[in-house]
């Protein structure tokens, strides 16, 4: 039965020494918080994800609440000035890279691998990694709150605002210092799963058998790899410029400015891909399952993700057609940021086309997706009008534009998200998320939403400026802001009420069972909550939506023969990475006051994190044998 | 680090971490991801090449490229360089015919190479330092530094990562190791390349006079 391949007898090499050099022991704790912080497993690691996401989520709320109640009345004094600044930056900077983006992780690290039919993802360790880095990231990027002021300098970042002789406090270093951080938790984490879904997908699943999700995942993780680099470049330059008086943006040195906007919308244009194609993927999983039809198109709605992923690359100026580029470079971008509308279109009309003569069942997860496809449409009609320079002229760094990018990122993006939630919750807990509660949560969020955002396009047009802390009364945009304030409310109530749910759902939910969806993916044919090892036999994929085909054709899943599954073990080194970063990034946020003591610092964190990178080499993967007939390992 | 085997289900003791993985592909997953950082990594050259052709010419004070380089002696350290490379390829060759001995020796000799080049590298900035150049001098400054600094920063991380194989090979177990040392190689490969096109950009053109 073992299939044990027989090491290459070397007797020229090293002496037989077992477990050479392990720096420390590893962790044995197999229930309560060590169990977590030490886990290298890819579900608990995506749920940490989640959690961690939805509390940023909450953060960055609080703060847009903060925001309307200021704008709730003309001449508001509640929270003015440079508060405001960092209530925006902060806001901006929060739900995109500390609550979406880890949002979409969640869901990368637990639905991946359980979709292609893998015990894990390539490198579990570095998976924990990516996790405590972005924690470490996260916590510190909001130390500054205490630390003499949040990042102000809007989520773009602009110098000369960001500039050193303009922003004299350390906001900036953390935003800059922080989002390096959270950059090498981004890229660990793509190059894993890049290497997950090229080469840990089950025998016999092609390209094209690939769930939509995983096709989503793998593009969102390119752009991540070629467009977190440009920006990490630009903050590495930033930091040049603000700690030791580099001249990369500073005009009275021959730099240029505007130089940073290319590089910040380089990777900033990309990013907004890498924000809305994996819940395009999420809803593409649950159309087609809540329809009772195969997804329709399928390669077109593949080959379409992947000409945006490309064309993602190609628009980023559209960002600054009032910078005066030249007609040439306007015209370009223009007639660029008008083609890439139209995979975009072919994706709509694919999703409608799967609807389209189904039988449908409105159930949340459904109802959030259906919310994806009207919300994005109307987000994505009026990114078409941005297109047009002419017009766009009007509309740049107004409410128009807060009203377009909101509705591409909460009716888009945390639609889907939220979908996601509902579909995998089953999978995740083993209980059903309640439709008693659910229901309600999604149309107050639905109309909340609407509410909140759709009068943004007319204050937008009639000239309301975005990031800007007041108005007078005589500009005529009393009642809509007071409107939007209130409506923004019931927005936030209807996260309240999703909240809920879940907690109350975890004790109290419906049993779900293996397969409550008459799901089509891997994923719903193995326990809720799925064992340790995920697949007790590793299954063979013949079709797209290969568990559906089984289910159609009567084949049973395969029963485990006894064979015992090897899984890797858990380590404390991806956490004290991550306590390494977090050390080395405070030193260097103080570079500039006290060279010597910070400098200290932020030697004393790279040496943690290179102890932790020999101790990660020494100790090695490790392995345990499990029992699939047994009940030992599965903790959840 | 290793991957949860899909397929490998064995009992006892006598597993050395050598068993076969499961890849769909064939290739190792080590390799795969070195590939793509290394995808992930021209990106980060590339933004860091192009703001020093884009402020190229533009600097407004004195020292200028053309009065502070020194070519002769930087083409003397990127031969060095370039000639670790050939080493690197000598150390991947002889883990793979499990020769630990001459293993020993090629890594040690690219260790030094590389040293070789960060000595050089010491000496050029230096240098430019006594000749008045700084990072806050002019453009020029500003992006030379940052440019060869984070190169010379992924020469210092590879020799670091060579010397730990070379040290490691005398108390460790290098068998099944040829394809970590095959990855390492990958990196070390890739910023000598790296390096050609800096080489390049900064010295070859100022002596070539474009743009001067």
């Amino acid at each position: 039965m073992a299939t044990h391949t027989d090491v290459v007898s070397t007797p020229k090499l090293a002496p037989d020494l077992a477990e050479p050099g392990m720096l420390g022991p590893r962790p044995t704790a197999t229930h309560g918080v060590w169990s977590w912080l030490t886990t290298i497993d890819h579900k608990r690691i995506g749920i940490m994800y989640a959690v961690a996401a939805l509390f940023f989520i909450v953060l960055g709320g609080i703060e847009a609440l903060l925001m309307r109640v200021q704008l709730a009345v003309p001449n508001n004094n509640f929270i003015v000035g440079d508060l405001f600044n960092q209530m925006f930056t902060m806001h901006g900077t929060t739900m995109i890279f500390l609550g979406v983006m880890p949002l979409t992780s969640a869901f990368f690290n637990y639905v991946v691998p359980l979709q292609i039919g893998a015990r894990d993802v390539a490198f579990p360790r570095l998976n924990a990694f990516s996790l405590w880095v972005f924690i470490a990231g996260a916590v510190f990027i909001n130390m500054s709150w205490f630390l003499g002021g949040a990042p102000n300098g809007a989520w773009v970042g602009y110098p000369p605002i960001t500039s050193v002789q303009f922003n004299v406090g350390h906001n900036s270093d953390f935003w800059a210092i922080g989002l390096i951080t959270l950059g090498v938790a981004s890229v660990a984490a793509s190059l894993n799963f890049f290497t997950t879904i090229v080469n840990m997908r089950a025998p016999g699943m092609t390209l094209m058998r690939m769930p939509v999700f995983v096709w989503m995942t793998i593009i969102t993780n390119v752009l991540i790899l070629l467009a977190f680099p440009p920006i990490t470049i630009a903050l590495l330059q930033l930091i040049m410029d603000r700690t030791f008086g580099a001249a990369f943006f500073d005009y009275n040195k021959g730099g240029m400015p505007i130089m940073w906007q290319h590089w910040f919308w380089v990777f900033g244009h990309p990013e907004v891909y890498i924000l809305i194609l994996p819940p395009m993927g999420i809803v593409s999983e649950i159309l087609p399952t809540f329809s009772r039809k195969p997804l329709f198109g399928y390669p077109l709605i593949v080959f379409s993700g992947a000409f945006i992923g490309f064309m993602g690359f190609a628009v980023w100026s559209h960002h600054m057609f009032t910078t005066g580029m030249g007609v040439v470079a306007v015209l370009a971008f223009s007639v660029t940021t008008s083609i890439i509308a139209v995979p975009t279109g072919v994706k709509i009309f694919n999703w409608l086309g799967t609807i389209w003569g189904g039988n449908l069942r409105m159930e949340t997860p459904m109802l959030y997706a259906l919310s994806f496809i009207a919300m994005f449409s109307i987000g994505g009609f009026s990114g078409i009008m941005h297109s047009a320079a002419a017009t766009d002229f009007q509309q740049h760094d107004t409410y128009f534009i807060v009203a377009h990018f909101h509705y591409v990122l909460i009716g888009g993006a945390i639609s889907g998200l939220l979908g996601g939630i509902c579909y995998w919750y089953p999978k995740v807990t083993g209980r059903i998320l309640g439709e008693k509660l659910g229901v309600p949560a999604f149309w107050l969020f639905f109309f909340g939403f609407n509410a909140t955002f759709f009068p943004m396009h007319i204050v937008g047009l009639n000239g309301m400026p975005r990031r800007i802390y007041t108005y007078d009364s005589a500009m005529g945009f009393d009642k809509w802001n007071l409107f939007i304030s209130a409506s923004a409310f019931v927005l936030a109530f209807s996260f309240l009420l999703f909240f809920i749910n879940m907690y109350w759902s975890y004790k109290h939910g419906e049993i779900a069972g293996n397969d409550p969806w008459d799901g089509r993916t891997l994923e719903w044919s193995i326990p809720s909550p799925p064992p340790v090892y995920n697949f007790a036999v590793t299954p063979t994929v013949t079709h797209l939506d290969d568990f559906w085909h089984k289910k159609q054709t009567g084949q049973a899943a395969p029963e485990s023969d006894g064979q015992l599954i090897h899984m890797p073990l858990p380590s404390y080194y991806p956490l004290i990475s991550g306590v390494g970063m977090f050390i080395m990034s405070m030193g260097m946020v103080y570079l500039r006051d006290h060279l010597v003591v910070a400098t200290v610092a932020s030697v004393i964190g790279f040496l943690v994190l290179l102890f932790s990178i020999y101790g990660w080499a020494m100790e090695g993967p490790g392995a345990e044998y499990l029992d699939p007939n047994k009940k030992t390992g599965a903790y959840n | 680090m290793s991957s949860a085997a899909v397929h490998s289900t064995h009992h006892g003791h006598d597993d050395h971490h050598h068993h076969e993985e499961y890849s769909y592909t064939g290739t190792p997953n080590k390799k795969i991801m070195m590939w793509a950082f290394l995808a992930s990594d021209c990106m980060f050259f590339g933004t860091l090449i192009s703001t020093y052709i884009i402020y190229h010419g533009k600097s407004l004070a004195a020292p200028y490229p053309v009065e502070v380089l020194d070519i002769p002696v930087t083409t003397a350290s990127s031969f060095v360089l370039l000639m670790s490379s050939l080493l690197m390829a000598l150390t991947v060759a002889a883990i793979n015919r499990d020769d630990l001995k001459k293993f020993r020796l090629w890594i040690f000799l690219t260790c030094v190479f590389g040293l070789i080049f960060l000595g050089f590298q010491s000496f050029e900035f230096t240098e430019f330092y006594h000749q008045g150049l700084r990072i806050q001098t002019n453009l020029f400054g500003s992006t030379f530094f940052t440019m060869t600094g984070t190169h010379g920063l992924h020469v210092a991380l590879g020799v670091l990562w060579l010397a730990s194989w070379w040290i490691y090979s005398f108390f460790g177990d290098m068998r099944g190791k040829a394809i970590d040392i095959e990855v390492t190689g990958l990196y070390w490969h890739f910023v000598d390349i790296v390096w050609i096109v800096i080489f390049t950009v900064i010295y070859l053109v100022e002596f070539v006079g474009v743009g001067a």
